[in-house]
């Protein structure tokens, strides 16, 4: 579980979060929803220490996070798993060195046991037979599965995703999606992803965190968002004409 | 106020740098990558503006001490102190802070903008020491080698444009070069080399680590490592002159 209390971040005199406080839960999928700019991948950044918040906490599973030193922070990200908008995947390395990056560098495990691994985490996220592909040779979709595939080759506690449907077809997103949530469960895990994407939202949204201009607009089950009368939620969530539509369908039946 | 700010996160920066390695079995492999892709990638521009500034340093100081009164020998021992004080260590300082900092800074800088130093942070890695490290240490251990290379390469510059262009003869060249020979000269020149092998690598580190934005100011990040690197090196040059020469 990760709870954060009354974050806020400024950049240059420009509040980008203001006085968030959630409690994500440990085995679901958390979701961090909202337009571009809103302030989702800052408050992400700031959960896991990328950009040091001006005020509040960030409790990891009873240890504050914002009071650890350099090295305790270090010793805690080793427990994270991050999935990265562009997958930021290392270029100069092969599929199987990003993934084996992380073992590399800390486990004691022989060169076999890790190649095992690496071959576990790989087949996980459907991928065979890329060891030796750069990032490069990859399309979007694997570069994800990859990038999911090195966040979990050290059994994680905590999983944060950051816009992993960004660039990717309806389709390949689904499996992106329905991938995370899958190791979410199996793991039993506490995982947050930040997306604005609705079909994501619906699919594998058990927590979602609404959040408009900075701030903390709303918070609840997927479900509860079709019916919410927030009216920055609606405008996000019925955008389109379509979803208008379909929403106003949905009220006449009801 | 804006100097110390940046002074301040530059020493930060080094701090972070200089901490304990995670697993110094990796940073030694790391290392041996460096010296290849920043020393021995570097040797051949050495060579080639070495020999040419040997060659023209020996020509253009005949055509300047053009009196029967002043032995030739002297344009060899001249080529040679030039070689030894300052080209081999400040010039090849230089070229390399355009050669190897742009490459640091731009190298760096991509990963930042493409979020890969940000991932090595999420795994617990401490980034800084990973990616600089063994750069400093890299270019700390190989440019002296380059360095004597430069100066062996420069003098042999000399002799040939001695000999091709009849300037001199190559008994008188060789004469001056062997003539009144200090050998702390080199020594010198060492010293002043791991000096700006520390400059060219942690000032350009230093720009590409913090460059926020896209591709243009990678560019710019670059730029500014190697003119920073370049103005720093002219400085430290100034200081360790008076301080091991006067």
């Amino acid at each position: 579980m990760i709870t954060v209390t009354n974050i806020s971040k400024s950049f240059s005199n420009e509040i980008v979060l203001d006085d968030i406080s959630v409690v994500f839960d440990k085995g679901k999928t958390n979701l961090i929803i909202g337009r571009s700019g809103s302030g989702k991948t800052v408050l992400m950044k700031c959960i896991v220490g990328l950009h040091e918040a001006d005020k509040g906490s960030v409790i990891f599973d009873g240890r504050d996070f914002t009071k650890m030193n350099f090295k305790e922070r270090q010793d805690l990200r080793r427990e994270i798993g991050m999935l990265f908008q562009g997958g930021a995947l290392f270029d100069s390395l092969t599929v199987e060195e990003n993934v084996m990056f992380s073992l590399n560098m800390f486990s004691e495990m022989s060169i076999g046991e890790k190649k095992d691994r690496v071959n576990f985490c790989l087949k996980r996220v459907n991928l065979e037979n890329v060891n030796n592909l750069y990032p490069s040779e990859l399309s979007g979709g694997m570069k994800k599965r990859v990038a999911i595939a090195r966040a979990i080759v050290q059994n994680p506690k905590y999983l944060f995703c950051d816009e992993p449907n960004s660039g990717l077809d309806p389709k390949t997103a689904l499996l992106i999606d329905d991938l995370i949530s899958e190791i979410t469960k199996e793991y039993d895990i506490t995982t947050i992803v930040n997306t604005h994407d609705m079909n994501s939202v619906m699919e594998i949204g058990e927590k979602v965190v609404f959040l408009h201009e900075g701030c903390k607009r709303w918070e609840g089950s997927k479900e509860d968002i079709l019916n919410s009368s927030d009216v920055h939620l609606n405008d996000f969530v019925f955008a389109s004409n379509f979803a208008k539509k379909i929403k106003a369908l949905t009220t006449r039946e009801d | 106020m804006r100097f110390l700010s940046v002074f301040g996160e530059y020493v930060i920066f080094l701090s972070r740098i200089f901490s304990r390695p995670q697993k110094p079995r990796i940073y030694l492999k790391q290392t041996i990558r460096e010296i290849e892709s920043l020393g021995l990638n570097s040797v051949g521009i050495v060579i080639v503006v070495s020999v040419f500034i040997g060659a023209v340093i020996t020509l253009q100081t005949r055509y300047n001490l053009d009196n029967s009164w002043i032995p030739l020998y002297l344009i060899g021992l001249t080529a040679r102190d030039t070689m030894l004080l300052e080209f081999s260590s400040t010039m090849v300082g230089l070229i390399l802070a355009g050669k190897v900092g742009s490459q640091i800074a731009s190298e760096i800088g991509h990963m930042r903008i493409t979020e890969q130093i940000d991932a090595l942070e999420m795994m617990g890695i401490n980034s800084a020491s990973y990616l600089i490290l063994p750069k400093i240490i890299a270019t700390m251990v190989f440019n002296p080698f380059l360095t004597v290379i430069s100066m062996a390469v420069g003098l042999f510059g000399g002799w040939m444009a001695a000999i091709v262009t009849g300037a001199l003869s190559s008994s008188d060249y060789i004469y001056g070069i062997q003539y009144w020979f200090i050998p702390f000269y080199i020594t010198y020149a060492l010293i002043k080399t791991v000096f700006y092998a520390f400059i060219i690598t942690s000032v350009s580190a230093f720009h590409g680590y913090n460059v926020r934005g896209g591709a243009l100011e990678v560019g710019r990040s670059s730029t500014r490592g190697v003119v920073y690197s370049s103005i720093l090196i002219l400085m430290t040059d100034v200081i360790l002159t008076q301080l091991m020469l006067a």
